[in-house]
């Protein structure tokens, strides 16, 4: 390393430029912040609903099997779209009755496949969850993904 | 050992190989369950394996980190903790919390945020044990000799805590709540953990080479500079496709790019520093170590890193196995090895004998990396196949996945590999040898001179 290059100037150089990034970085966490709730999420109400969906999907922690916009786990098919590959993403009641004519034959108990748990629900529940999971596919993800294979 | 107090690091190493144990069991489970997916299905679902799993290895790299800070704290700062009993208070805390959560986890009670599903209680134990922990290691160092390894050291610990607070921000918006994730996620292991990891590895070369501090410090100093001017922006790469703005394609794209650089640097370091030095330190385990740690944190972090980080390349590969692929021997190469450089290292000494146990510790080194890389192979290409089939030709997910049984099965077999070596590990640190079996020759010369 050249000469130039002192240990006390070697650390000048990350304190002050870390401080510059995490403020460019804030900056950029605001604008981002805005555009979600204004723009890439707005086609939908964040209604009481999916919200309830929303913690009935933590509370069951299907992010351990499944993605949602292609983050969790890799162990079951991508959900950021599903609403869109069953085809009933404008449809709130006929996502409902998909939704839960789905969950109810679960687990398949068919041999060599992977097998997803059954989860008791209250109707409100597989109600919230529908909304919830048609919320999240109506998000402007930029395009991704690629298919509706998702 | 110079000090009294670094003993507390004892009881914080044996705690975080007793979670590796459990870590890697989980990790075999999760993979058996692909291999044959009836198995426990029932019972044991696999998203409560896997929870075990991602949990158990985060709380033992912290356990690990804790535990290396309280040994390598007094030597650098020249004086005895603060205090012993708050690092015991805090270690109690920390088990305490760790059990917990892997009982309501069995008996299904957790969040749904992946890697942060801990019960609420449990998110403030760690909180309250992280703020412990700080304060004891502020009050040792601001009492003492202050080192550049100290302040990187306390800076990344204290910025990793302060992150935490996210954990606790779940907003009911997914694309919110999906950003803020990756506040504790990716800042994590991008920024500030890169930052306790480039200060125990300097710490470990300035010991095991005797290269003269003032080179080791100004390299680390260059060193967390490229990873927080990258890393921070860096974070980008994970805000392409979850509802954020289009720009950070762009953005995410170039300066994570650029995270390549600290891990190259951290690896060209270790090499140079171990080149130039005159030592020629007995405990050869701790340098394989240290060595391992920078070179495969540079294959699974930059090299695997950079596979998939273009937007270009990742609106086909994300979230496939190529993900998987990555995430093992990165957090393997630059947490799991590290941490178990520092064991190694500071095991002899915390138990007041010489290196004990070195050829067998070096065995579980090429074991646990060869499974790890050979994991890591048959995941990339299974995450090609995936990435082709499913993203670019359209088949459904579960068709695709039938068609990559036999790579679950060799990864099943690479686990199981990884899960000998880290037993072998845990034996050869724990149980003590009559004798040392490997001498060291003499000191050695200087090249160039
Ligand atoms: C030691 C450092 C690193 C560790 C421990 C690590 C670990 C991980 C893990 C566990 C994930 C998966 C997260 C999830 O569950 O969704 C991930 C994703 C990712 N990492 Fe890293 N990583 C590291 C460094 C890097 C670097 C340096 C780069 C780029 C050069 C990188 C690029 C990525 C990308 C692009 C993804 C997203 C993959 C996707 O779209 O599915 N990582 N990383
Ligand atoms: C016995 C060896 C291991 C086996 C068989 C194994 C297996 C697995 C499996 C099956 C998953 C779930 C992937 C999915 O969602 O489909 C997983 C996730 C994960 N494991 Fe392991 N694992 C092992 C060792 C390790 C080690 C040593 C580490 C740390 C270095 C590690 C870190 C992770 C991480 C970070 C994830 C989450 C990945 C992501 O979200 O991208 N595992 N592992
Ligand atoms: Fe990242």
């Amino acid at each position: 390393m050249a000469e130039f290059l002192t240990k006390s100037r070697a650390r000048n150089v990350f304190y002050g430029g870390s401080i510059f990034f995490v403020v460019i970085f804030i900056a950029m966490t605001v604008q981002s912040h805005r555009y979600v709730v204004e723009t890439s999420t707005a086609g939908m109400a964040l209604s009481e609903e999916v919200i309830l969906g929303k913690h009935v999907w933590e509370r069951h922690s299907c992010i351990n099997c499944h993605s949602l916009h292609g983050e969790g786990a890799y162990f079951a098919p991508e959900l950021g779209n599903v609403m869109t590959r069953w085809g009933v993403q404008d449809e709130s009641e006929l996502a409902y009755e998909v939704l839960d004519g789905w969950m109810n034959a679960q687990p398949s108990g068919i041999e060599g496949r992977r097998q997803m748990p059954f989860f008791e629900l209250t109707e409100e529940e597989m109600r919230g969850l529908a909304e919830f999971l048609r919320w999240a596919d109506q998000t402007d993800t930029q395009g991704w993904p690629p298919n509706d294979a998702g | 050992m110079k000090y009294q107090s670094q003993k507390v690091a004892l009881a914080y190493i044996v705690c975080a190989v007793a979670l590796f144990g459990i870590q890697v069991l989980g990790g075999l489970l999760a993979g058996w369950i692909y291999v044959s997916p009836n198995f426990l299905s029932e019972i044991l679902p696999f998203n409560i394996v896997r929870m075990i799993h991602t949990n158990a290895l985060i709380v033992w790299l912290l356990l690990g980190f804790f535990g290396a800070a309280y040994f390598l704290i007094p030597e650098e700062a020249e004086r005895e903790i603060y205090s012993v009993k708050l690092a015991y208070l805090q270690l109690i805390i920390l088990v305490v919390g760790t059990l917990g959560a892997v009982g309501s986890y069995l008996v299904g009670i957790h969040g749904g945020r992946e890697f942060l599903e801990q019960p609420l209680w449990v998110k403030f134990g760690i909180l309250v044990a992280a703020l412990i922990f700080l304060f004891n290691v502020s009050m040792t160092v601001l009492a003492g000799k202050k080192t550049a390894i100290t302040n990187v050291l306390l800076l990344g610990l204290w910025l990793l805590s302060l992150l935490w607070v996210f954990a606790f921000i779940n907003p009911d918006n997914l694309s919110l709540d999906k950003m803020y994730w990756w506040f504790v996620v990716h800042l994590w292991v991008e920024a500030t953990w890169e930052l306790v990891m480039a200060a125990i590895l300097a710490f470990l070369l300035l010991k095991l080479t005797g290269v003269d501090r003032e080179v080791v410090e100004k390299w680390l100093y260059v060193i967390v500079a490229t990873a927080l001017f990258s890393g921070i922006l860096g974070t980008g790469h994970h805000f392409y496709w979850i509802g954020l703005p289009g720009y950070w394609q762009w953005v995410g794209s170039i300066f994570s790019t650029f995270e390549v650089i600290p891990f190259f640097l951290m690896m060209s370091f270790a090499f140079v520093m171990v080149w130039k030095g005159r030592k020629n330190h007995p405990n050869k385990a701790a340098l394989l170590w240290s060595l391992g740690s920078s070179t495969v944190a540079f294959f699974g972090a930059g090299v695997w890193g950079f596979l998939h980080t273009l937007h270009g390349v990742n609106f086909y590969s994300h979230g496939t196995q190529i993900t998987a692929a990555h995430g093992h021997l990165a957090f393997y190469g630059a947490y799991v090895a590290l941490n178990l450089a520092v064991f190694t290292y500071a095991m002899p000494m915390l138990r007041g004998r010489e290196p004990y146990n070195q050829v067998l510790n070096m065995a579980s080194f090429w074991l646990m990396t060869g499974g790890m890389a050979f994991m890591t192979f048959v995941l990339t290409f299974a995450g090609t196949i995936q990435t082709h089939m499913q993203r670019v030709l359209g088949e459904y997910y579960m068709d695709v996945q039938d068609g990559l049984a036999l790579f679950y099965m060799m990864r099943f077999g690479a686990g199981a590999a990884v899960v000998i070596g880290a037993l072998l590990f845990i034996y050869s640190i724990l149980v003590v040898r009559k004798r040392e079996v490997i001498t060291p020759g003499a000191a050695n010369p200087v090249p160039g001179e």
